[in-house]
């Protein structure tokens, strides 16, 4: 418990001390360390969950699921807080933000980490939706930090579609609550997760099942799933690189955690009915279409960082399919890939950010021949895309070959549809990342000051994680799907 | 059961968030933002007199509390910060042309319709009070979204989006009871907190397009997304 508050509580005094930091220089730093130190309580959290099976008390509880993907919070937190410091420092001395947008920049950076770990780690599925309205409210200022009006009009959209989006949700939390009143006597209990799924199966069906599509709807706009994905490849394109990197990293995560954790509710309450697989059904359809369709938009980008949240949202559909199609296996899959992705994806990020600097521009058509005047920019470039595309030998193949694995198990059609998209989205990428990879450099184009540390451990792991998956990930992961699905893997 | 045969608080109650759907009607057809800001303060007030009344009506000491806070938040604090903001962005006379107020008027009418539709199954025929009032809250909230797509002027939008808050509001409160406190003040911390930031944005929005005719906001689209 008390790694738990330590951990929540780390982030929480790091945005006020950021906010008032009479020296700026020191905010980077600052930053580093307080991320270092939430990482710190999140690793200590996860081996009591580890030694426990579970901690819990005080409307907080923390479990497999969500242990693992605290620590991966927390520590994709930590490397994008090591990359974001030389990177800040860059566009504040190019003159681009001032000193008061840098405060802003890092304590609301701080503000979004606690919202998400508070997101995470809460029973209360009202508070659920407090703190992912927070993140919101966090990010979306950092999201018009460079106030161009692109910046402005692609903050503006993330704020309302958001706000719309979660509204919605927060209109199916309101039914939930309605459905477990009716069986729960404590009022206070009765938007704890833990209560009412042991409860699912007497929850009224006809009520779960209108407050899900709401749930959907509203974290799905989170998640970015076709056709709710609007805000985010404007959020990603506009907004700071290190900003796109913990979006795409994390809080789409989080939103699709959010939906899991509803999905075992819901399951549970129609269990008995005609449509038992509902939720999954559901799940499944936006899944795939939001996949298909990224995998489509991947060729017609002309900003670099605008392509690879199309290749997000082609990711997030791929996930939200796997968790659709259920069972251990799918499940497992879609475990492994949420991992993955956000390793891979942040370093992208990374990357893109310091490509974007050398060639001055986010324009594909201007951003050529990294490898001559970066190499460690232009070839991690090359091996995350690689990564990102389902090439052996990394993560991303392994958990597409066990999606790929379950979808032909259990519904064989489907396998060629994920297997089209995947071409296509292979072909959408390297069309585009070959020539900034390869091509000739123009004339005076400069190295920048960049710190590949961060992107060399997020590939690294990967590839690790393609190679072998350690037996403590492997059995950890299988708990969490044990969990969700109620039958192990392994 | 009848509506005729509901006691009479609750028969006074569905009245009063009927009149909350009305606003709803008022705030999606109001040209003027300064009556348009007086209509979305006057659902703020009656949302509050809904809440108290349920407190009354089931001896839910904690809903006064929430009553209160409503008021002074939807009733008070967030129109006093939009009438400033009017003001002060000199949009104090603005009057807004509609795009087709009726055909507007009747797709509120048919998301009345639809929200009944999707809500009749929901509960049983014991029900019928709380299942008026989800449908009532739920049009509230979908009127509070067709706001925010029809209409052009930034601040309507934020008013749209501040109505649909009052629908989900209605909704917690007459059909559960209230959600447990901390929820309720998680919520109402996050809506004052959105409406600062709205409120930064209105001049953000104004130096970068010179207007707060959010339509403009039309630089970022699949096929001009090159950079600068």
């Amino acid at each position: 418990m008390s790694a738990l508050l330590l951990m929540l509580l780390t982030p929480a005094a790091g945005a006020i001390t950021l906010a008032l930091l009479p020296r700026l220089a020191w905010a980077g730093w600052v930053n580093v360390g307080v991320s270092a130190v939430c990482l710190g309580a999140a690793a200590a959290l996860a081996w009591m969950v580890g030694v426990h099976g579970e901690v819990a008390g005080h409307s907080f509880r923390v479990d497999a699921l969500n242990g693992y993907l605290v620590v991966l919070t927390a520590f994709v937190g930590f490397t994008t807080a090591i990359f974001s410091r030389p990177y800040m420092r860059y566009v504040c001395m190019r003159g681009r933000i001032g000193e008061r947008r840098m405060r802003l920049y890092h304590a609301m950076y701080q503000a979004f980490m606690l919202t998400m770990l508070l997101a995470l780690t809460t029973d209360n599925l009202g508070v659920l939706w407090v703190a992912v309205e927070g993140a919101t409210l966090a990010t979306v200022l950092l999201v018009s930090l460079y106030r161009t009006p692109e910046a402005v009009e692609a903050a503006w959209k993330y704020f309302v579609l958001c706000g719309v989006g979660i509204a919605l949700a927060l209109f199916g939390t309101v039914l939930t609550y309605f459905a477990s009143q009716q069986v729960m006597t404590d009022p206070e209990a009765g938007l704890l997760w833990s209560a009412l799924y042991q409860r699912a199966g007497e929850l009224q069906p006809m009520v779960m099942r209108l407050a899900f599509v709401f749930l959907l709807v509203g974290y799905g706009t989170k998640v970015g799933l076709v056709p709710m994905h609007q805000w985010l490849p404007d959020a990603h394109s506009e907004g700071p690189t290190p900003m796109s990197a913990v979006l795409s990293g994390l809080l789409l995560n989080v939103a699709l955690y959010a939906v899991v954790r509803l999905k075992m509710l819901v399951d549970g309450s129609l269990a008995a009915t005609a449509t038992p697989h509902l939720a999954g059904h559901l799940l499944m359809g936006f899944g795939l279409v939001s996949f298909l369709t990224a995998a489509l938009f991947l060729h017609r980008q002309r900003d670099v960082k605008r392509m690879f949240s199309y290749s997000s949202i082609e990711h997030m559909g791929l996930m939200t399919f796997g968790f659709g199609l259920g069972g251990p296996l799918a499940t497992f899959a879609a475990l492994l890939h949420m991992l993955v992705h956000s390793f891979t994806k942040s370093a992208i990020f990374a990357t893109v950010g310091h490509a974007a600097h050398i060639a001055g521009t986010q324009s594909i058509d201007h951003i050529r021949g990294l490898i001559r005047t970066q190499p460690a920019v232009g070839w991690s470039l090359l091996i995350g895309v690689v990564a990102i595309a389902g090439f052996p030998p990394f993560g991303l193949f392994t958990s597409e070959f066990l999606l790929l694995t379950a979808t032909m198990k259990s519904q064989p059609w489907l396998t060629l549809a994920l297997l089209t998209g995947l071409a296509v989205a292979f072909a959408g990428l390297f069309r585009h990342v070959h020539p900034m990879v390869y091509g000739v450099a123009p004339q005076g184009q400069q190295p920048v000051l960049a710190n590949m540390v961060p992107v060399a451990v997020h590939l690294g792991a990967v590839l690790l994680l393609g190679l072998s998956i350690p037996p403590s990930l492997a059995r950890w992961l299988d708990m969490a799907t044990g969990l969700i699905t109620g039958t192990h893997l392994l | 059961m009848s509506l005729t045969g509901l006691p009479l608080l609750q028969q006074l109650l569905l009245v009063l968030a009927a009149l909350v759907l009305f606003t709803s009607f008022a705030l999606l057809a109001q040209a003027r933002l300064v009556s348009a800001i007086h209509v979305f303060a006057w659902q703020g007030v009656l949302v509050a007199a809904v809440t108290t009344l349920v407190a009354a009506a089931g001896q839910l000491h904690h809903l006064y509390f929430s009553a209160l806070l409503t008021l002074l938040l939807k009733g008070l604090a967030i129109p006093w910060m939009l009438h400033r903001l009017a003001r002060r962005l000199g949009l104090a006379r603005h009057v807004e042309s509609l795009r087709g107020p009726a055909l507007t008027i009747m797709a509120a009418v048919g998301l009345v319709i639809f929200s009944y539709w999707l809500v009749l199954p929901m509960v049983q025929e014991s029900l019928v009070f709380t299942r008026n009032i989800i449908a009532i809250s739920l049009a509230v909230v979908l009127i509070g979204l067709l706001t925010m797509v029809f209409r052009q002027q930034a601040l309507v939008q934020v008013l749209g989006f501040m109505s649909m808050e009052n629908g989900l509001f209605l909704a917690a409160v007459s059909a559960t009871g209230g959600m447990p406190l901390a929820v309720e003040l998680g919520v109402a911390f996050d809506v004052l907190v959105a409406m600062v930031l709205f409120g930064v944005f209105f001049f953000q929005i104004r130096e970068s397009i010179d207007s707060l005719n959010v339509d403009r906001l039309n630089r970022l689209t699949e096929t001009a997304g090159e950079g600068d």
